[in-house]
């Protein structure tokens, strides 16, 4: 029973506490036995807290028992990104800068998902404060993939695809900065949503870049991450770039799962030469899909989305430069080389040039280049214009179809270690789905089959006007249910089993 | 020609809070000149009478009511500071030796 639990969808999960078939408690202590068994190897997660998480799903246990109507995910078990602030938690982004730190407060998606009484079981790892595509830039080391072990999951948020895909947990958090949540979902097989910015809130989240940064679900299933989306997205008076609007119906909209009438835009600019064949064959496949189930598909040209990754390698590093200025050894986090000689400023740059890895350290120095005067126009200012012209080329694009669809990535998920020192190939692998996040509009990656040439996960990636997306969700839940049809299951049925230690 | 020469790099460091040796500001030189003259391509994009967004979605400054919140005790603000004295932040010193 116990190793079945963790092979449930969070949605079935629900129903069977919801039902008293099982107890919250029984299903986070599955969860708990299974990271036990395999986090060894996939390395998912920074901090387990077995008592912390089973006092959660005892609560919920409780609270059922006393009759409380309770949330629709009441006593599912979630992996929680380690870039959201927890106060009960350590709370580290990935970093040696905040190693140990216990935040005074919870970030507002961390106490939504308290109130929706989804256990909270572990904090996942990432690229350092989210920078980076792979999760090699944790200074705790990188996480692995569960369908190859000696391959990266995905990045930023590679801990929390990883623990999906290996059955540690049934949902988890993310962020999407550049594509931190859709490229890991797509290279592990499973979902990932990046919602309209500004419909899931910041607050507590340790800001990247903040006109990008857009917290998000992962599941699964299209269903799953829809009912996570629904539980911390909407509304955050304390976020003031949070949009004041009713949360897009994503759960209705996974339900329906129809695309009959639909019109699909391809996106010309977002394929072909740079993508993997194998990618580029189930992509086109899952094109013809939507056809045959009633869409309209078209092709559509996006002609600056090529300038979109430089111009987010410029706005991206120029805001975290301002943003990580925070990190200055006086109020939180470490301090190097406080001897009581040395002045403010060297144990700051001290401090910040231990603390920090080599990604950071070209993103803030890459940042305050491109701010600085006499360059602020020829990189930054030009980046900005870039930005204006690539919402102005969605627009047009959905001017004549209702959703854009492309490879969420280049390639399959490729080696640990292969693009460390190349930060332009790493670069690369959020190339298609950057331009959302320019614009701020939705976006989703599900998984549309495996590449001939190396048996790894392809996802297919959906984006939609701002504030719509259900639309994602829909086309998604369709694609997802034609697929299954066709395969006789998840495409996750089709990893290999991991080996699972004694305990 | 390099888009960005060791001694900007040195420069940047610096303007950055960052107390690189000189290793690795050899090695972050040389991938930063690889990055900028990558980025650098915006350049390329016309963009004469273009406004520059700074946010995909149109903003309006948010105000809320001046009313007294809950909000973290001393102790709680303190808890992670590196060293504490006397419910402050201790720091090292600001001004020079000679000021």
């Amino acid at each position: 029973m116990s190793s079945e639990l963790t092979r449930r969808t969070a949605a079935e999960l629900a129903e069977l506490i919801a039902s008293g078939q099982v107890s919250a408690v029984e299903v986070t202590q599955a969860h708990l036995d299974r990271i036990a068994a395999v986090d060894g190897q996939v390395k998912a997660f920074l901090h387990v807290d077995a008592e912390t998480a089973l006092a959660q799903a005892r609560a919920v246990d409780e609270r059922r028992a006393a009759g409380e109507r309770l949330g629709p995910l009441a006593g599912v078990p979630v992996a929680h990104k380690d870039v959201f602030t927890t106060a009960d938690m350590p709370t580290t982004a990935g970093s040696k800068i905040l190693e140990g730190w216990r935040p005074p407060y919870d970030a507002t998606v961390t106490a939504r998902l308290r109130e929706a009484g989804l256990v909270i079981i572990g904090k996942t790892n990432l690229d350092e404060f989210a920078m980076g595509s792979s999760t090699e830039n944790s200074a705790f080391g990188p996480s692995h993939n569960p369908w190859d072990l000696s391959r990266v999951p995905g990045g930023s948020s590679g801990g929390s695809s990883a623990a999906v895909a290996a059955y540690e947990a049934p949902l988890a958090t993310g962020t999407d900065t550049g594509g931190s949540i859709r490229q890991p979902a797509a290279v592990t097989g499973i979902v990932g949503a990046k919602p309209t910015y500004g419909g899931s809130s910041r607050y507590g989240l340790i800001a990247f870049a903040s006109s990008l940064d857009t917290p998000g679900p992962f599941g699964r299933t299209v269903l799953d991450a829809a009912l996570l989306h629904e539980a911390f997205s909407g509304h955050d008076p304390l976020d003031s770039t949070s949009i004041d609007r009713p949360v897009p119906p994503v759960v209705e909209a996974a339900r329906r799962a129809d695309v009959a009438g639909l019109r699909v835009g391809v996106v010309k600019e977002l394929g072909g030469e740079g993508y993997q064949p194998g990618v580029q064959a189930r992509f086109n496949e899952a094109v013809e899909l939507l056809e045959s189930l009633g869409a309209k598909v078209a092709e559509v040209s996006c002609p600056h989305f090529t300038y979109a990754l430089p111009a987010y390698y410029l706005i991206a590093p120029s805001e975290c430069s301002s943003n990580l200025a925070r990190f200055d050894a006086m109020r939180y986090g470490l301090r190097v080389g406080d001897d009581g000689v040395r002045s403010a400023e060297e144990v700051m740059a001290l401090t910040r040039a231990q603390g920090f890895g080599a990604e950071v350290k070209r993103r803030i120095m890459l940042g305050t280049y491109a701010l600085s005067s006499g360059y602020y126009d020829a990189y930054y200012g030009k980046a900005q214009q870039v930005r204006t012209l690539i919402i102005r080329d969605f627009e047009a694009a959905f001017e004549q179809v209702d959703v854009l669809v492309s490879p969420t990535t280049p390639t399959t998920a490729f080696p640990i270690g292969d693009r460390v020192d190349d930060p332009m190939a790493m670069y690369l692998a959020d190339l298609a789905t950057i331009p959302s996040n320019l614009a701020g509009n939705a976006a989703i990656s599900v998984p549309c089959g495996l590449a001939d040439e190396d048996g790894l996960p392809v996802g297919l990636q959906v984006m939609a006007p701002p504030l719509a997306d259900d639309r994602v969700y829909r086309v998604a839940a369709a694609v997802e249910k034609a697929l299954q049809d066709r395969w006789g299951g998840p495409l996750l049925a089709k990893a290999p089993e991991l080996v699972e230690v004694d305990r | 020609m390099s888009a960005i020469t060791r001694d900007e790099v040195a420069h940047l460091a610096r303007l950055s809070r960052l107390a690189l040796g000189e290793e690795e500001l050899d090695h972050l030189a040389a991938q930063l000149d690889v990055i900028i003259s990558a980025v650098a391509r915006v350049q390329e994009v016309a963009a004469e009478d273009i406004p520059p967004t700074s946010h995909a979605l149109p903003l309006t400054n948010v105000f809320r009511p001046d009313e007294v919140r809950p909000s973290l005790s001393p102790e709680q603000a303190l808890a992670g500071a590196p060293a504490a004295e006397e419910q402050r932040f201790r720091v090292p010193r600001i001004l020079g030796e000679e000021a």
